[in-house]
């Protein structure tokens, strides 16, 4: 019995295989809008990582506080204040998510990391663990246990294809969560790479105490890449919402590590290779869950981070590590 | 990188500052409670979220960050500290009586308000033009050898610990401190341990340390239900079980370092339990494998029956007796487990270990093996998760992947961390605050009576929990114990302080 469970087959390939390209293309504008997600969240993960050299744990679970933040402010604007239109309404809750998520990561530098500066090594690690758990759970206490639905909104769809073997087609809300990823990565490229803002912060990550010396206020610059992660992920967060439409306290946790496998995937530090990284990891995420087994798709996301660790671990886009004695 | 700004040096820059970061404090407490606290979301019959709005949360949360900020600035620039805090209790106390009590006394309320604000005033005033000393730090503290002494005590402590409570207590009422405390702590105890070889002496961060733990688990429950094998057999299985694939994860995780090395850990970790869950073949999934065998004295099973314990000693049958008998055994694991570690650091291999933590480089340069090195950490580490894991299953009756999740690693991390990594008595004392720490949030009746009958102190601890980490961290970032006591020393043996020890590179 025991042997029978060790030898079975037990990665049996699914049906789907058979639909051929339409499946296909399918799969590949779903994997996108997830990817656009992870890679919005991987860039907190990526620029705070160049920075401070640390892995924000709590990440995950900022994104996590921001579709709730979405979610209320959805509910107060609708209900409350009366907006039908819902293209305003989105426009409205994405800008004051940011907002609010922002003072959220502002306030977790300033509490739990900035105190930690020049600590020994593991221990802002630790706090990030530490706050983590507390942000997880503090949402558990206010909000409750339970799944948040929300009424689907952006659910009409455009056919690309039909007649086939299976018809592809594109939701509006896919169309929103594609666009705005879009815009706000311009936004986000041209202030880190044009304006003085930037190149204090990239400065700042090639060599925090030269930076000081020549003026630049590195707290107020790494105060402020944490808020620019939050914002990011804030947006993340309320598309996260219009996507799978419900939200619960413990969401931040599966998807900040994977977005974290993205930044890691896409080499860390390294702010394209963070958006590539996430657009790779929710591609082969949706194609392991369409062609082999969804109870997987979490092993195959973390089995991926193991792989590029050990085989690559200055990702894709990332510059090597030189160790000096 | 940057100074922090100048501390205020007179009553006038003083009392301007400290209201102003008192302001600062209530609006940034503001904007984090508006749309989280504020309102609030359940959804309704037809499943629809209906909103609700919760201002005095709003407005307590406000009022205690601006009390916070207003105590820690008053702290940090004081001299006259301890009045000032006087103050600020007294003002606290009037404004909690007022804020819980709604109708007590307005004098008292009025007249502690009144002190305690005199008494803030009052300190300011003393404090006047004094500048605060900056605190001095101590690099080595030279302190005699008492450890072993107080380890003997402590052993014999724990020794007699179940006989005593069966006393005190009686058998009914005994159980709950031998099982919830005493064994529980214990089984932390051994896991910290284990785990210390791995952060504490090789300076590996690992993050998935519950896959031993599981590994251990499932061995025991797997080999005890389809083999029908004896706990006594299967336990030195597990902890090779465990031992091979902590070998398994040490070999591709060799070349990495530091955060890295945590995050491949984790995601190890993570993979282990979601294997758990979906493997239904092996693991019967979500649900765990049951009825697995229970503890036998060496044989003889704890039944009421003719050939059960209390038959052949010729005692009263009681379930207490397994319990006990599960105490002494965990302590006897988690004791080998110390003694283990702490014969292993005098050995080559043990020292190997702490030189990889103090310096990578250096030891590559002095001709160490780096990859035995660091693969015989994460075995023997693993190989006491390993042990505990199947003490676990047999102590449960049954497992499932829910108690292995990463919360379970963190748990452990924190209490070697917390204890103050490489030191075993640390992870002891840090296991049991922990540990029994939420343990008795279950027994807090009196915060019941205060925040109303349906205030439930085990619903937050898991909040309490990550909060604790943080302000440690801040607080005290090297753990409980910070010294070590080196393992090999020139005529005298010394501790180090926390300043002076490396952390590891991973």
């Amino acid at each position: 019995m025991i042997f029978d469970a060790l030898f079975g087959a037990r990665f049996l390939f699914k049906q789907e295989r058979a639909l051929g390209m339409e499946f296909f293309a399918q799969q590949m504008i779903n994997g996108i809008t997830l990817g656009s997600i992870y890679g919005l969240i991987a860039i907190g993960y990526t620029m705070v990582f160049g920075i401070i050299g640390m892995v924000n744990f709590a990440h995950g679970d900022v994104f996590m506080v921001s579709a709730f933040i979405a979610l209320l402010l959805f509910l107060a604007l609708t209900s409350v204040i009366g907006i039908t239109w819902l293209v305003l309404a989105f426009i409205i809750v994405l800008l004051l998510a940011m907002f609010f998520t922002s003072v959220w990561s502002w306030t977790i530098e300033r509490l739990a990391y900035r105190p930690l500066r020049g600590s020994f090594r593991l221990a802002p690690m630790i706090s990030a663990i530490g706050m983590s758990i507390f942000l997880a759970n503090f949402v558990q206490a206010v909000q409750g246990p339970r799944n948040k639905p929300i009424p689907p909104m952006f659910n009409e769809t455009i056919a690309v294809t039909s007649g086939g073997a299976f018809d592809v087609t594109l939701a509006w809300k896919q169309i929103v969560i594609i666009a705005v990823t879009i815009i706000l990565l311009t936004v986000f490229w041209y202030i880190v790479q044009k304006t003085p803002l930037g190149r204090a912060q990239r400065a700042c990550e090639q060599d925090r105490k030269m930076a000081a010396l020549l003026g630049i206020d590195v707290n107020r610059t790494i105060s402020i890449t944490f808020i620019m992660g939050a914002a990011l992920a804030a947006v993340a967060g309320t598309l996260y919402l219009i996507q799978f439409g419900n939200v619960n306290f413990a969401d931040g946790f599966i998807p900040g590590v994977k977005a974290f496998t993205a930044a890691v995937l896409g080499g860390i530090g390294s702010i394209p290779g963070a958006v590539i990284g996430g657009l790779l990891i929710g591609m082969i995420e949706v194609l392991w869950s369409a062609y082999v087994s969804s109870d997987y798709k979490n092993v195959a996301a973390f089995a991926i981070l193991i792989v590029v660790l050990i085989f690559m671990p200055q990702g894709l886009l990332g510059k090597p590590e030189i160790e000096k004695v | 990188m940057t100074a922090a700004p100048p501390r205020p040096q007179t009553l006038g820059e003083k009392l301007p500052q400290a209201l102003r970061e008192t302001i600062i404090a209530a609006l940034i407490a503001a904007g984090l409670a508006f749309p989280i606290i504020a309102l609030g979301a359940e959804p309704d019959i037809n499943n629809q979220l209906a909103l609700q709005t919760r201002w005095s949360w709003v407005f307590t949360t406000i009022l205690l960050a601006a009390g916070a900020r207003f105590l820690a600035f008053t702290l940090e620039t004081m001299r006259s500290r301890f009045v000032a805090a006087a103050g600020l209790l007294c003002a606290a106390f009037g404004l909690g009586t007022w804020y819980f009590a709604g109708v007590a006394d307005p004098l008292l309320i009025g007249g502690t308000i009144v002190a305690g604000a005199a008494a803030i005033a009052l300190g300011y005033f003393i404090d006047g033009d004094a500048d605060v000393a900056p605190k001095k730090r101590t690099t080595v503290s030279a302190q005699d050898d008492t450890s072993t002494a107080l380890a003997f005590i402590g052993i014999g402590v724990l020794v007699a610990f179940p006989l005593v409570m069966l006393f005190a207590f009686g058998e009914a009422g005994s159980l709950k401190w031998i099982n919830n405390y005493g064994v529980q702590i214990l089984i932390f105890v051994m896991l910290g341990w284990g785990l210390n070889i791995v952060i504490g002496l090789a300076g590996l961060l690992d993050l998935g340390y519950v896959a031993f733990y599981a590994v251990g688990a499932y061995t025991y429950a797997l080999l005890a239900t389809h083999f029908q094998l004896s706990f006594w057999i299967c336990l030195p299985l597990a902890g090779i079980m465990a031992a091979f694939w902590g070998v398994l994860l040490g070999f591709p995780v060799l070349r990495l370092r530091g955060d890295y090395l945590a995050i491949v850990t984790l995601a190890f970790g993570e993979i282990i339990h979601l294997v758990l869950l979906n493997w239904v073949e092996l693991t019967n999934g979500e649900a765990g494998i049951l009825s697995i065998p229970r503890i036998t004295f060496f044989g003889i099973p704890f039944t009421a029956e003719e050939n059960g314990f209390a038959a052949t000693f010729w005692l009263e049958f009681s379930p207490i007796h397994r319990t006990i008998f599960l105490f002494y055994l965990i302590l006897a694991l988690a004791l080998v487990t110390n003694f283990a570690t702490l014969r292993l650091r005098r050995l080559p291999i043990g020292r190997a270990w702490e030189a990889l933590r103090e310096d990578e480089i250096a030891c590559r340069s002095l001709g160490i093996n780096t990859t035995n090195t660091k693969l015989t950490a994460f075995a023997l580490g693993a190989m006491f998760g390993g042990f505990a894991g199947s003490f676990f299953a047999v102590r449960q009756g049954f497992v499932n992947p829910n108690s292995f999740t990463f919360m379970e690693s963190v748990w452990i991390l924190a209490i070697v961390v917390l204890g103050g990594m490489g030191s075993q008595i640390g992870v002891a004392l840090a296991a049991i605050v922990m540990v029994g720490g939420t343990e008795l949030l279950r027994e807090l009746d009196f915060l019941k009576q205060l925040f109303g009958p349906e205030f439930n102190p085990v619903q937050y601890r898991m909040l309490i929990f990550g909060l604790a980490m943080v302000l440690m961290m801040i607080w005290r970032p090297r753990g409980f114990i910070a010294t070590r006591t080196p393992s090999i020393f020139l005529k005298k043996r010394k501790a180090v302080a926390a300043d002076l020890v490396g952390e590891g590179h991973g």
